[in-house]
């Protein structure tokens, strides 16, 4: 009985040992990963910034301007004026569809519109 | 173990033999086994002792031992511990009021020597000097093999340069990391920016920090890590920004003058919604002050915020409405207008003569300084003093700019009659665009008063009154008449119902007395009158507008035609929708019918 006691005690300290030794290890290797991602995400951080600066600086305004002036014969972009507000009655209505005359019209009779000339 | 009998026979035995009682013997036993016992027990008590104390100390030893450590080690971030920080960089973005950029950050390199690492000094000079023009080949040669040990020789370095001083190959040339400030929009808004430098500098960090501008006047905000990178985000637009500085550009040189300058701001929230001073600089490599001459010759001076003028005729909307608010008269009441208006031994004159009498309105439409003089004569000194106190106009703008303290408006040294007459018609009292776009929107916005900010605003600022709903209205509506008929005709935009005041003011030469062929020429509007928008000034120092026989200067025909092309660029991208002012639209039917 004692024997068997002694066997266990000793298995339970091994696992112990085991688990506690595995949670170390593995908390060691989430600290580096972690680690590793926060630099990972620094330097993301830093490159997003450099093309956000980047960006900032290609759409400068006096940049815009240019580039519409170089491709005014395909966009035709001018500065906003007011004359470009309009209502909503100045917007043109499609054209109602054509009917489809297929068959020339007979002419049955005519008017008789001389008789009427006083 | 043997126990020892307590009644051992022998000694019985021979106890009997000697006739003494042998339950002697007995007890002695018991008594000596009893010691013994009590021997064993205190031993082992004490041993228990023992180990209880060394557990006690052992604990206080780990206690002493971890409290040394911590005492002892170099501090280190947490790492367990999950932050949601998000700084990059040492100092904050600025942004305009729809979150485009206007600084940022850029990481780089600073290149540094260390002497006495270098290989081939002669052959690194020269080959620095390729890669760099404005360094001397010369010059850094001397530095090299003289008895410096370590040098700066660039600030700041593109990939590109780095990549080529690397390729130089020599040991003692080595890079830092560097943080610059970056102004990505060049000249835009130059002026509001400021500029930044390095401060303190090691080789492997340096300090930015802001020189002029919302730059410095923040400097503390942007570089505070507890706001964890979080945008300052002015009321700035770009989008208009760029246009307005487009069109003063033009105007200016156009209009052949020196310099320029416009404010734009919204009447309720008092944001500056564009800024603008001309000549201006790149704030990337912002220009040293002048060490000589004039500051405001230089193009770091900036003139909307810094350069304090006598304005001229753009004060009189501020009399009429000050002597209206005062119950003294109404729009049609008829002031004397004879000139001159003879004080003493000093003369107020008009532009041109405009009869006997002019009503209030006509006083502002027509421009007559003998008129605005009499109705400030009925004011009185003290009160107009007060009206333009609680205006803002005889203090510092409380704008958020370094700069702000330094455009303090020129007082008269003793407030005389004849101040209060002068300063009636603009002369006199010298303050800044940015003091007078704040005066003008306190006035016209239905009469609370305005201070000017350039950070983004949530709602309108609700200050205390200066004038009545209905006097700001009657002023709106004088202001009107001075476009549509009067010195500011040129000022109509289609559409946006601009109302305006026009002001040409000699300039004051450096030794007393005015210039007689140098003037600044000031247009005041807001925009639309009936419901007021935005307030604008602009600003033309010393324009000639030269297309007909005589060179004209008055601000009617320089400053005035630049104001209404701006508000024709400008307010289409403020959002506002042009309003059709008489009848209904002609011009509207079906064309497909």
């Amino acid at each position: 009985m004692k024997g068997l006691f002694y066997v266990l005690a000793t298995l339970a300290v091994m696992g112990l040992a085991f688990w506690a030794y595995h949670g170390n290890y593995q908390t060691q290797a989430a600290l580096k990963e972690s680690r590793r991602l926060k630099g990972e995400i620094g330097d993301l951080r830093q490159a997003l910034a450099t093309l956000e600066a980047e960006w900032a600086y290609l759409n400068r305004p006096e940049r815009l301007a240019q580039l519409a002036e170089i491709n005014f014969d395909r966009l035709s972009l001018l500065p906003m004026t007011p004359e470009q507000f309009g209502g909503i009655e100045q917007v043109t209505f499609p054209a109602p569809p054509m009917l489809q005359v297929s068959q020339p019209i007979e002419i049955r009779g005519r008017l008789q519109t001389a008789a009427v000339k006083p | 173990m043997i126990r020892t009998p307590l009644r051992p026979l022998a000694r019985v035995l021979s106890a009997r033999a000697r006739g003494e009682n042998p339950d002697d013997i007995e007890r002695e036993n018991l008594a000596q086994r009893h010691e013994a016992m009590r021997d064993r027990m205190r031993h082992r008590a004490e041993g228990r002792l023992f180990v209880l104390a060394m557990c006690f100390l052992c604990a206080y030893v780990v206690v002493g031992v971890r409290m040394g450590m911590l005492a002892g080690s170099e501090p280190t971030e947490a790492q367990v511990a999950s932050t949601d920080s998000e700084i990059v960089a040492q100092r904050a973005n600025i942004v305009d009021r729809n979150g485009r950029i206007l600084a940022t950050n850029l990481s780089t390199h600073s290149l540094y020597a260390q002497i006495r690492d270098m290989v081939d000094p002669v052959r690194a000079a020269q080959q620095l000097a390729v890669i760099f023009p404005d360094l001397d080949a010369a010059k850094l040669q001397a530095q090299f093999t003289g008895k410096a040990k370590f040098i700066w020789i660039k600030r700041k370095l593109s990939p590109e340069q780095m990549q080529a001083v690397h390729d130089i190959g020599d040991p003692g040339l080595l890079f830092g990391p560097r943080e610059m400030r970056l102004y990505p929009n060049g000249r835009l808004a130059s002026h509001i920016l400021g500029g930044a430098s390095f401060g303190r500098e090691g080789v492997d960090s340096a300090e930015v920090i802001g020189v002029a501008g919302v730059e410095k006047a923040f400097d503390g905000w942007l570089r505070d890590p507890a706001n964890n990178g979080a945008p300052l985000q002015l009321s700035i637009d770009l989008t208009v920004q760029a246009a307005a500085r487009e069109v003063l550009y033009g105007g200016m040189r156009l209009m052949n003058a020196k310099g320029a300058s416009l404010v734009m701001m919204d009447v309720h929230t008092g944001e500056i919604v564009s800024m603008v001073s001309l000549p201006d600089f790149d704030p990337n490599d912002r220009p040293r002050p002048l060490l000589t001459g004039d500051a405001s010759d230089s193009p770091i001076f900036n003139r909307a915020v810094q350069g304090v003028y006598e304005l001229g005729s753009v004060f009189k909307p501020l009399t009429v409405a000050q002597a209206m608010e005062l119950g003294l008269m109404g729009p049609d009441t008829m002031i004397d207008s004879r000139s001159p208006l003879v004080w003493g031994k000093f003369r107020i004159r008009d532009f041109h003569n405009y009869g006997a009498q002019l009503s209030v309105t006509d006083v502002i439409v027509k421009s007559s300084n003998v008129g605005a003089a009499h109705i400030a004569m009925q004011i009185g000194g003290k009160r107009q003093r007060e009206f333009l106190g609680a205006l803002g106009l005889l203090e510092p703008t409380p704008i958020e700019m370094v700069e702000a303290p330094t455009g303090r408006p020129l007082l008269p040294p003793k407030w005389s009659e004849l101040s209060t007459m002068t300063i009636s018609y603009g002369h006199g009292l010298s303050v800044s665009p940015v003091h007078l776009a704040a005066a003008y929107a306190s006035v016209l916005n239905g009469g609370t008063r305005v201070r000017p900010t350039l950070l983004k605003q949530t709602g309108p600022q609700y200050g205390e009154r200066v004038v009545s709903e209905r006097n700001s209205a009657e002023v709106r509506k004088m202001m009107r008449a001075v476009v549509t008929r009067g010195t500011a005709s040129f000022g109509e935009v289609k559409g946006y119902s601009v109302a305006g005041k026009t002001g040409s003011a000699d300039k004051p030469k450096p030794r007393g007395g005015y210039y007689k062929d140098k003037v600044i020429a000031t247009f005041a509007s807001v925009f639309p009158s009936e419901d007021p928008r935005y307030v604008m000034i602009l600003t033309l120092d010393e324009p000639t507008e030269t297309s007909g026989s005589i060179p004209r200067r008055t601000a009617g025909w320089t400053a005035v035609p630049v104001a209404a092309e701006m508000i024709r660029r400008t307010a289409p991208l403020l959002g506002l929708r042009p309003q059709v002012e008489t009848g209904p639209i002609v011009a509207s039917f079906r064309t497909s019918n």
